[in-house]
């Protein structure tokens, strides 16, 4: 059975370039970059080397980047590192749709006395600004919002958002996990204090992530020890990620268009021939910009479990919105908190693409997809009542 | 990906019965599109009103909902009422070859449907789950709201498959798995079954065999005993038992502790009261 994948939101392949650029850094190029002697000092030049590459993709300094483990530590170092910059601030804003690396964060620090507002969505998952506005205040520490969400690819307007919290004098973090190599981004020209990004969602392994910090951005690290990463991140370098890493942000830079281009269609197309061909669904987030390779398809009276099961029979794989899969058993916290009627939510699926998706990916999940919906409603008490009417 | 046996997919890719009877002689209807699961079951009864001569159902769920209402209207034909009362949530489980904790709610769900066609049918109050469109008040007090779970439900799942944490009774029923305010009441309840099953167990032990009181001197020093003595660093070794004289070395941090004579009282109380009032610790050197 050949294998469909649409689930680059979740990770994505490692592409054979990068991994071809970090093979000799296991068992020949092996040596620690901060030794004195040639063999160490050759992986400090392709360490060096990657982090411009970073810092091209991003319009950064190479000063700017600083390799973590993933996306996760790099959200984590940002709010902690601000909280610690001011320690007499205590409040923090973030949005409700966050991915759990920063909201799971933000609640542990409500319960340690720190102030949390969590900023409200619509129901397209968009922000509003002037909630911000009204909200960011002399006693906010730092505001983390999302680049462009995981699940629906809704892209907020981070730079707007930026420029009202540097008014306040409060420092600015975004996870940028799902935006970076999908959107252009240009720190060169931005507000934003501090990034996140995370090498397996643009097709470097797992296991390496980058916090980006502006220049002159007060900062303390988390971890402490060596003197690498200039002091803000102690522990010896995951040289051959790191380097993987920096090829892999080169290719992004080359496949922008790309994702602009052909994936954004083949996306589109999958949403037109969907909708169209399956009743009673909607689009989560489809009134607003969104990532162009993330599509996130609410179906009336099915459960998502049950679809991702049949889908994967089929070669397929996906993820859903449902909570049935991860164990917990509301629908996720996005859909919930863009008010996505529970009939919908409980069957949405997502579907996100890369470079390597064709359009016979895109043909596969046509032609699955609607028997799916219609064999699940056929057996859903539900299904039957609303449909037969 | 969830780790489901091969019989858990094989009823969930070809489910067996489904659909509707539209002239059916009991329909059971629990959960809610809210909820993320629901079951409607329906039964039709031979000639005679005996026995169960068909099932089907419609589900709208997860992949192990599907399967255990299927693996449920397998179970149930050919069955008296009362015999397909008898079923119970771990059955259903078991039929399938087991179901992941996180999913046991939906073996439950199955169960429930089945009590509540069953009740409505013999025009008797539908049970109390609270957990449902259908039926009428459900007696017990309301403890998770956003599942409509009730005290009398919780504490039924919770004894008939021994729950020990707040977690558990969230993978069988769903309780706590939203909002989280009823942890704390779940906790509560839970607490308060393994009271009233402690207490049973020191009602019982009227007449114990020999060979019963020792098992239950090793159960009750195992699962009782060590796991205190192991939060403060120490531990103990069963030695012997002779009739109701029980001997014990202490180990670890309790291996020469100045108190372990009060230690010795402590484990002789813990067994009097779970095994037997005539028992004496003694501790050895051993
Ligand atoms: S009240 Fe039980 S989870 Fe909300």
């Amino acid at each position: 059975m050949r294998e469909i994948y649409l689930d680059n939101n979740a990770t994505t392949k490692v592409d054979e370039r990068v991994f071809e650029e970090m093979r000799p850094y296991f068992c020949e190029l092996y040596g620690n970059p901060s030794s004195m002697h040639f063999f160490g000092g050759q992986v400090q030049k392709k360490v060096d080397e990657a982090r411009a590459r970073v810092a091209s993709l991003l319009g950064a300094l190479p000063d700017e980047i600083v390799f973590t483990a993933c996306g996760t530590e790099s959200d984590n170092a940002a709010i902690r590192s601000a909280l610690e910059v001011f320690p007499e601030k205590r409040h923090i804003i973030t949005s409700r749709v966050e991915h759990p690396a920063v909201l799971t964060q933000c609640r542990n620090l409500s319960k340690r006395g720190y102030r949390v507002t969590e900023l409200n969505v619509d129901g397209n998952g968009q922000l509003d600004l002037s909630e911000l506005e009204r909200l960011v205040d002399e006693d906010t520490a730092i505001v983390s919002l999302m680049y462009a969400n995981n699940e629906t690819g809704v892209i907020f307007p981070i730079e707007e958002a930026a420029k009202i919290v540097k008014k306040k004098g409060a420092l600015f973090h975004t996870d940028a996990v799902q935006a970076v190599g999908k959107i252009p981004l240009n720190m060169a020209e931005s507000a934003i204090d501090m990034l996140s990004l995370s090498g397996h969602k643009l097709h470097a392994p797992k296991g390496v992530g980058v916090l980006y910090v502006r220049r002159g951005t007060p900062f303390r690290p988390m971890l402490v020890g060596g003197h690498q990463e200039r002091g803000r991140r102690a522990g010896t370098e995951n040289t051959a990620s790191i380097i993987a890493m920096g090829k892999a942000c080169q290719l992004a830079e080359q496949y922008m268009a790309d994702e602009a281009g052909r994936v954004r269609e083949m996306r589109d197309r999958l949403e037109r021939e969907l909708t169209a061909l399956i009743p009673n669904t909607r689009i989560n987030g489809g009134g607003t910009e969104r990532l162009p390779n993330t599509l996130s398809i609410a179906m009336e009276f099915v459960e998502g479990e049950g679809i991702l099961l049949l889908l994967s029979e089929k070669g397929i794989c996906a993820s859903s919105g449902s909570a049935c899969t991860s164990g917990s058993l509301e629908p996720s916290h996005v859909l919930r908190a863009m008010g996505v009627p529970f009939t919908c939510a409980h069957g949405s699926i997502r579907f996100s693409l890369s470079r390597f998706t064709t359009d016979d990916d895109i043909d596969a999940v046509i032609e699955a997809l609607p028997p799916i919906i219609s064999r699940l409603r056929a057996m859903s008490p539900f299904g039957r009542e609303f449909l037969n009417k | 990906m969830w780790d489901y046996t091969d019989k858990v997919k094989e009823h969930f890719l070809n489910p067996r019965n489904v659909g509707e009877i539209t002239d059916a002689d009991a329909v059971g209807e629990v959960g809610s599109l809210a909820c993320g699961d629901a079951l409607k079951l329906f039964i039709k009864l031979d000639e005679n009103k005996e026995r169960i001569v068909d099932a089907k159902f419609q589900t709208f769920g997860c992949g192990s909902a599907i399967a255990s209402s299927s693996a449920l209207t397998e179970m149930v034909k050919g069955k008296t009422l009362d015999e397909a009362l008898e079923i119970t949530n771990q059955q259903i489980a078991d039929f399938l070859g087991g179901l992941p904790e996180e999913k046991m709610h939906c073996s439950v769900m199955g169960q429930e449907a089945l009590e509540v066609a069953i009740a409505k049918y013999r025009g008797v109050e539908a049970p109390a789950h609270g957990h449902g469109h259908d039926h009428v008040e459900s007696e017990g007090e309301l403890v998770c709201k956003c599942f409509g779970l009730t005290d009398v439900f919780l504490k039924k799942v919770i004894a008939s498959n021994k729950l020990t944490t707040a977690e558990q009774v969230t993978h069988f029923t769903k309780a706590g798995g939203a909002c989280g305010g009823c942890i704390p009441k779940i906790k509560e309840l839970i607490a308060e079954v393994l009271g009233e099953e402690k207490k049973a167990a020191v009602e019982k032990p009227a007449k114990l065999t020999n060979l019963r009181k020792m098992q239950l001197i090793q159960e009750t020093l195992e699962n009782e005993v060590r796991p205190q003595l192991w939060a403060d660093g120490g531990d103990l070794e069963l030695i012997d038992i002779d009739g109701s004289n029980v001997q014990v070395a202490f180990r670890k941090a309790c291996a020469g502790c100045a108190s372990s004579g009060y230690t010795a009282r402590f484990v002789e109380q813990k067994l009097r009261e779970l095994v037997s009032p005539d028992i004496t610790v003694q501790e050895v050197q051993g």
